[in-house]
């Protein structure tokens, strides 16, 4: 066991624990793919596309997440199996907590937006 | 000189700063400086800076790291109890007309640092110097994954801490309460320095907070010894990961918060404000999705540290491991999903209050399993009533009964009623206190001779256990009362004369816990005069049945000189019972990280670049970001990060523990 010799925090010498390969065609193409998504999203701005303002704003909403995709996968070298499944557990811990908070706050921001402003009526009681 | 080039230089910060018509701050003043000057003094006269700077400030030692936490956890613990009594005795005093002798200005502050401190710079430090002692022992590591991290976190702590002592000396703390709800602690509200040393102090300390956990879950992820699967970690290490999940999924939430709190106050944002489109509400709504899983962040480790207890001084193994595992698994998801029972009362209507509701009851179930594990562990064991034991049945008591409360309060009609009162306080201050306090309480006592080669004295820890624990059902059960009778919190004077009484039991309660802490203090002392008489040769002076207590008391800083192999879930009982032989040769050179004073000086400069955000010495903070910067960026350059231990000094040390157990059979 390499325990043996090595303090436990100073560094480790191997690398192939079972990281996804990191390869320049690999970063090419993540680098292509980021540009990509990027310049849609710019362009939908600046030529007013799409009809609404909404629309816009969703379909760049979309674009980012696939942005956050492409860069897990190509820079931070995600896969199902690296780090023997941990980063695709912290991955997933990480959605829950986010969808939750997110969610959550939504709902209950819209029940204080409607219940508690001045402007509105309190006979909308949810 | 002209008084805008003052203001360039010093900013806000004048003579009129200092609280010089406060006298109770004065007073503390000049015994602190006293102290102090004694302090520094002392450690001047007997030539022990180059010591504490070589071998403690400067360390990578997860286990030296540990202690100074804990160091740091009691320190503030005596100021923040210097809070509490203040506001015990305020709040005695001031009927029938009395005004009391603290001052609205003052007694706002005090609760607020009262609440502040407790929170973040006890119980915080506490659990964190527990963790990092005792995990990296636990699982057969020779320390942490990141050991510059670790130092350099513990640091930002210190920088944290020191800020809030600094307000009560230069300028002011909050006024707001502990969790600075706007739109009050908004700048049109609290112009003041208060709010910026609040919201500095804890991003400073934030920054330590999150990158400790960071660490804690690396080095429990990826360095446990071979053997240890993680359904064979022992309880305390499965605590310490879900807690330091939890620290790193929450505590961003809190950073973000204060930064746009931050940005509505310095540049005039308008996240927080009534007008403009922003929401108060919406600080509310995020701080408590960091606020609430924070508790659980500090209770968790408790529960290990009880698990290990229990299952030590009962002489068998946990009942109900697997269960106890899931149990904190559950907890720790459902953590994140209750934070709106902190406000019931804000108004969002009856579908979502019952949501939050039921969720914060279903808490109390994975919390009752464990309960139930802890007793069944008791039953027909042989069970030794030591310090750490006796902690852990006051736990048992007290927390089931601060729970029941909890599950009360989080039905909202109820809640309705009891919502800011002292009903509330009760409750809290009874799983705090039953819970995190009493923990590392047993936490201390049991690993201490660990750490210092010698028990601590049972006779002050006995009258320390005894005043704390009658102290605090004084302090708080009359508290439950008046909160039935709807007396609200953070109360400066009382009109109705009935109430005193309650007060003045209360006051009590405080005093007797006092007297707890003085003999804790007292115990230290005591057990260090005895060391002799009260050391432990073995490594395991308990009989326990975790790895920590395989190597020497205190370990070597190696830990082990070999990393242990493990096969049951309690290693070193199976150690024992298969009747394991300590290696007498075959020793290698040990590599390890070496000491560095980045981590001091990066905090350092993190907590001046901090007073200057607070004081508006705008030069000071740009100087020390640069600073930071570079140093930071320069420390990356350091090639010397570690070095072998040689195989020499491994032999010298480890015949001295074999001559040791010899001389001790």
């Amino acid at each position: 066991m390499s325990t043996d010799t090595h303090a436990a925090g100073a560094h480790d010498h191997h690398h192939a624990d079972g990281h996804a390969h990191s390869t320049f065609s690999g970063y090419m193409l993540g680098f292509v793919l980021s540009v990509v998504l990027t310049a849609i999203p710019f362009w939908l701005v600046m030529s007013g596309a799409l009809p609404s303002k909404q629309i816009t704003a969703l379909v760049i909403m979309a674009f980012a997440v696939v942005q956050i995709v492409v860069h897990m996968i190509y820079f931070l070298h995600m896969n199902t199996t690296s780090e023997n499944g941990w980063s695709m557990m912290a991955l997933i811990f990480t959605i829950v907590m986010v969808v939750i908070a997110l969610s959550g706050s939504l709902w209950v921001m819209s029940h204080l937006n409607s219940n508690m402003m001045p402007i509105h009526q309190m006979s909308g009681m949810k | 000189m002209s008084p805008d080039l003052l203001k360039l230089i010093f900013g806000r910060l004048g003579f009129e700063s200092l609280p010089l018509h406060e006298p109770i701050v004065v007073g503390t003043f000049a015994v602190v400086a006293l102290g102090g000057a004694a302090l520094l003094g002392g450690l001047t006269y007997f030539r022990l800076w180059g010591y504490l700077w070589r071998e403690w400030f400067t360390t990578v030692d997860h286990k030296r790291i540990g202690i100074m936490y804990m160091i740091l956890g009691i320190v503030m613990l005596l100021r923040g109890f210097a809070d509490a009594l203040m506001m015990r005795g305020q709040q005695m005093l001031a009927f029938g007309g009395s005004e009391g002798y603290l001052n609205a200005h003052h007694y706002d502050q005090v609760f607020t640092a009262h609440g502040v401190i407790m929170i973040f710079f006890v119980a915080m430090p506490l659990v964190t110097g527990l963790m990092n002692y005792v995990v990296p022992l636990q699982i057969g590591a020779r320390d942490v994954s990141f050991p510059f991290l670790n130092n350099f976190s513990f640091w930002m702590t210190v920088g944290g801490a020191v800020l809030v002592m600094a307000s009560l000396f230069i300028g002011e703390f909050a006024r707001t309460g502990w969790l600075a709800y706007p739109p009050l602690s908004n700048i049109g509200y609290s112009p003041d320095v208060g709010v910026d040393y609040y919201i500095w102090a804890l991003q400073v300390a934030g920054v330590g907070t999150t990158l400790s956990g960071i660490n804690l879950i690396c080095t429990i992820v990826k360095l446990r010894c071979p053997g240890m699967t993680m359904m064979k970690m022992p309880v305390f290490t499965w605590t310490s990961l879900c807690t330091n999940v939890l620290i790193v999924a929450s505590f961003p939430v809190l950073t973000v918060v204060l930064a746009l709190l931050s940005l509505d106050r310095y540049v005039g944002t308008n996240f927080f404000t009534n007008d403009f489109g922003g929401s108060p509400m919406m600080y509310v709504n995020l701080i408590w999705i960091w606020g609430h899983p924070e508790v659980y962040i500090l209770v968790l480790p408790a529960f290990g540290i009880f698990s290990e207890v229990t299952s030590t001084f009962s002489g068998k193994r946990l009942f109900g491991y697997t269960s106890m595992v899931y149990a904190t698994v559950v907890i720790t998801i459902l953590s994140y999903l209750v934070w709106l029972h902190h406000f019931f009362t804000m108004g969002s209507g009856a579908s979502v209050n019952s949501f939050f509701g039921i969720t914060t009851m279903i808490i109390s179930i994975p919390t009752g399993a464990k309960m139930f594990n802890w007793l069944f562990t008791m039953y027909r064991g042989r069970i030794r009533y030591e310090l750490p034991m006796m902690w852990t049945i006051a736990f048992m008591l007290t927390f089931v009964i601060g729970g029941m409360t909890g599950v009360l309060l989080a039905v909202p009609p109820a809640d309705f009623v009891l919502h800011n009162s002292l009903f509330l306080i009760a409750h809290f201050h009874n799983v705090i206190i039953g819970g995190v306090v009493f923990g590392a309480f047993a936490g201390i006592s049991y690993w201490f001779p660990k750490a210092f080669g010698f028990k601590l004295d049972p006779f002050w820890g006995k009258m320390s256990f005894w005043f704390w624990v009658t102290g605090f059902y004084l302090a708080f059960m009359p508290l439950y009362v008046l909160g039935l009778m709807g007396v609200t919190r953070r109360l400066r004077v009382f009109d109705d004369p009935s109430l005193q009484i309650w007060f003045v039991i209360a006051a009590i309660g405080a005093f007797l816990v006092l007297l707890g802490i003085l003999s804790m203090l007292m115990q230290f002392a005591v057990s260090f005069l005895r060391r002799e008489q009260l050391k432990d040769v073995t490594g395991d002076p308990w009989d326990a049945r975790t790895l920590e207590w395989a190597t020497s008391s205190p370990p070597p800083d190696y830990n082990f000189a070999f990393t242990p192999v493990v096969h049951d879930n309690d290693a070193w009982w199976d150690m024992k019972k298969h009747g394991y032989q300590r290696p007498l040769t075959g020793f290698r050179p040990i590599h390890m990280p070496s000491s560095t004073g980045t981590g001091i000086i990066l905090a350092g400069l993190a907590t001046a670049m901090g007073f200057g955000l607070i004081w508006y010495i705008w030069w000071l903070a740009a100087v020390c970001f640069a600073a930071l910067l570079v140093v930071g960026i320069g420390h990356t350059f350091n090639y010397h990060r570690d070095f072998d231990i040689p195989a020499e000094d491994v032999i010298r040390t480890e015949d001295a523990r074999t001559k040791l157990l010899a001389g001790a059979k």
